[in-house]
């Protein structure tokens, strides 16, 4: 009955005000603002620190086609989303199947390890693998050298050809748990009695993944393939500005590192907005292909 | 079809061992490491360490600062924290417990702003800053809002609101409003009812947001390497310079260290509360 008079009525909307009035104002300068910033940027050039700012409108964009350092950052960035989708989604897939299925003793230790990963920094998860590539100390040569395989060994964040798989490792060292743990969630709550029925018909267990466990679960796989897309765009910059640097001369460069190198190396910050705009139109693009590529009718159990 | 069976068990064992052996092997080793003593860091890397060389850890601390790094990143994420969930929680509540005009639109900017990353408006938010410290070079001549630890900690709570306030929302709205109704009987007011009834209600959801911001902001470098240039940097920055330092000297003792004085805290953290960690994951706290 109170809450129709208007007195309450107004009370309510100063309420609603004060609540909402912080989030909105935090969120609107520290995200709305700059993300409007970006796209306005793009159209520019610009050193950052001088008021020197000329409008190019599409002219940066253009610069983009005609940059071999930016043509090979994309087929870089390209390159490490195709392996490491692949390869972590496979074997997440693959583990969480056997993790819930096959009630393995010591489950709780084994998901435990291998979400270990997911709460390390990046800045030491580069750390960590510098110290297993590197050179002469490494864990890895090292290794090599203790099995008398010596004509193994490589200078791993050194060869431009090898650098790039190096990052890609990381990658999945990284991320192959997160994924892990989220398709066990998924598959855990699959009824039994399905798989009962189906061994009875004589089901293996591989015939059971492929005909069960993963239509069932293909909206889950769906969400999170959109989602890798746009983590393994981000973690890849992050992961190579914090172990590489992009380098050797490059090789292992991608956009997002590119972007940041334009911006701050570079002092080109509408060149380097621009790119900004194209890895976000990319990562968008590649999710909605992805989204339209996996569509199924749902099932249900 | 039997052999295959009783031949797959133990290759699963053997396979599932193997991969968390890849986990457990380098953070093991990099704890052996750090107690080495120089010299040791030549040859091959498995042997273990001679002593407890635990000079390696007052390196870090003192000489390499890492001590005074851990406190700026205690500040930082304390605080963080504290601004997300002092703005969110109201805001989350009023989203899913109100009716008022344009909270559509305010839903679907949250819901948006799920898919701005930071990594791509680092750039413009770090110019702003340096623009309104140049507008301000009257009031504060060393600038106010580069190399500020409260700035910092304000950008990361604002940049984890959409996050924050998606997951509270749909939790409050699973909260029956009978409980509500009953305290405004009581003749509870309006904020009595969100702070003394909603707030204690919603503590499982607050704790899966607590957490996942405290991993992000705890873990952040590229916002930290950014907005603190200065002599005040997170441990996360520190780490990255003194990897940089350490392997030029060839001299490994202080950075192995300085790797484990970042790890412990969190693996500790992740021991203690795994369970509650991966629930939440499960209900919706998927954050990349």
């Amino acid at each position: 009955m109170t809450e129709s008079s208007p007195a309450r009525r107004r009370g309510n909307g100063v309420f609603v005000l004060a609540c909402l009035l912080p989030a909105l104002v935090l969120f609107a300068v520290f995200m709305i603002v700059p993300t409007l910033n970006v796209f306005r940027m793009s159209l520019y050039t610009w050193s950052g620190f001088s008021p020197d700012m000329r409008f190019v409108g599409l002219g940066n964009f253009a610069r983009l086609l005609d940059d071999a350092q930016f043509v090979r950052a994309f087929q870089n960035t390209v390159a490490l989303l195709v392996v490491v989708t692949v390869v972590t989604m496979g074997t997440g897939l693959f583990l969480a199947a056997i993790m819930t299925r096959q009630r393995l003793r010591g489950r709780t230790v084994y998901r435990f390890v291998l979400y270990v990963p997911s709460v390390l920094s990046v800045v030491v998860i580069a750390a960590i693998f510098s110290a297993i590539f590197d050179q002469k100390n490494g864990l890895l040569n090292g290794t090599l050298r203790l099995l008398s395989l010596d004509g193994l060994q490589q200078i791993w964040l050194g060869d431009q050809q090898l650098v790039l798989w190096s990052v890609a490792i990381a990658m999945v060292w990284q991320s192959l748990g997160y994924y892990m743990v989220l398709y066990m969630s998924g598959m855990a709550s699959i009824p039994e009695e399905i798989y009962e029925a189906s061994a009875l018909d004589g089901a293996s267990a591989g015939r059971q993944f492929f005909a069960i466990t993963l239509p069932l679960i293909w909206q889950n796989l769906r969400t999170t393939l959109t989602f890798f897309v746009m983590s393994a765009v981000n973690l890849s910059f992050v992961l190579v500005r914090a172990m590489t640097g992009g380098g050797p001369d490059g090789s292992s460069e991608v956009l997002l590192s590119y972007m940041y190198k334009q911006a701050y190396t570079n002092s080109s910050y509408g060149y380097g907005m621009a790119i900004g705009v194209a890895v976000f139109a990319f990562s968008f693009f590649v999710s909605l292909l992805v989204s339209r590529a996996t569509r199924r009718e749902p099932l249900q159990f | 079809m039997t052999t295959i069976k009783r031949a797959g068990r133990p290759l699963t064992y053997v396979l599932v061992t193997a991969i968390a052996l890849a986990i457990a092997v380098p953070v093991g080793w990099v704890l052996l490491a750090s107690l080495k003593e120089k010299g040791e860091f030549y040859g091959s890397p498995w042997t273990l360490p001679e002593g407890l060389h635990l000079q390696n850890y007052a390196d870090a601390f003192v000489t390499a600062r890492m001590g005074q790094y851990f406190f700026t990143s205690v500040l930082v994420t304390v605080l963080g924290l504290v601004f997300v969930v002092a703005v969110s929680v109201p805001a989350a509540y009023v989203i899913a417990r109100y009716e008022f005009r344009g909270r559509g639109l305010v839903e679907l900017a949250m819901l948006a702003g799920l898919f701005v990353n930071v990594n791509y408006i680092v750039v413009p938010i770090f110019l702003m800053l340096v623009g309104w410290d140049r507008a301000l070079a009257g009031v504060f001549p060393d600038g106010f809002f580069i190399d500020n630890p409260g700035v910092l900690s304000l950008v990361y709570a604002a940049t984890s609101i959409p996050f924050t306030i998606y997951l509270l929302t749909a939790y409050f709205r699973s909260i029956p409003a009978d409980y509500e109704e009953a305290a405004a009987l009581d003749g509870a007011s309006r904020l009595q009812v969100m702070v003394r009834v909603m707030l204690p209600m919603a503590r499982p959801a607050l704790t899966t947001v607590i957490l996942f911001n405290f991993l992000a902001y705890w873990n952040d470098f590229i916002i930290a390497l950014t907005l603190l240039p200065g002599e005040g940097k997170t441990l996360q920055v520190g780490l990255l310079n003194l990897m940089t330092a350490q392997k030029a000297a060839a001299d490994y003792g202080r950075l192995y260290a300085g790797m484990v004085i970042v790890i412990v805290p969190v693996l500790v953290l992740y021991a203690l509360i795994q369970r509650r960690l991966i629930e939440g994951m499960a209900s919706g706290g998927v954050k990349g």
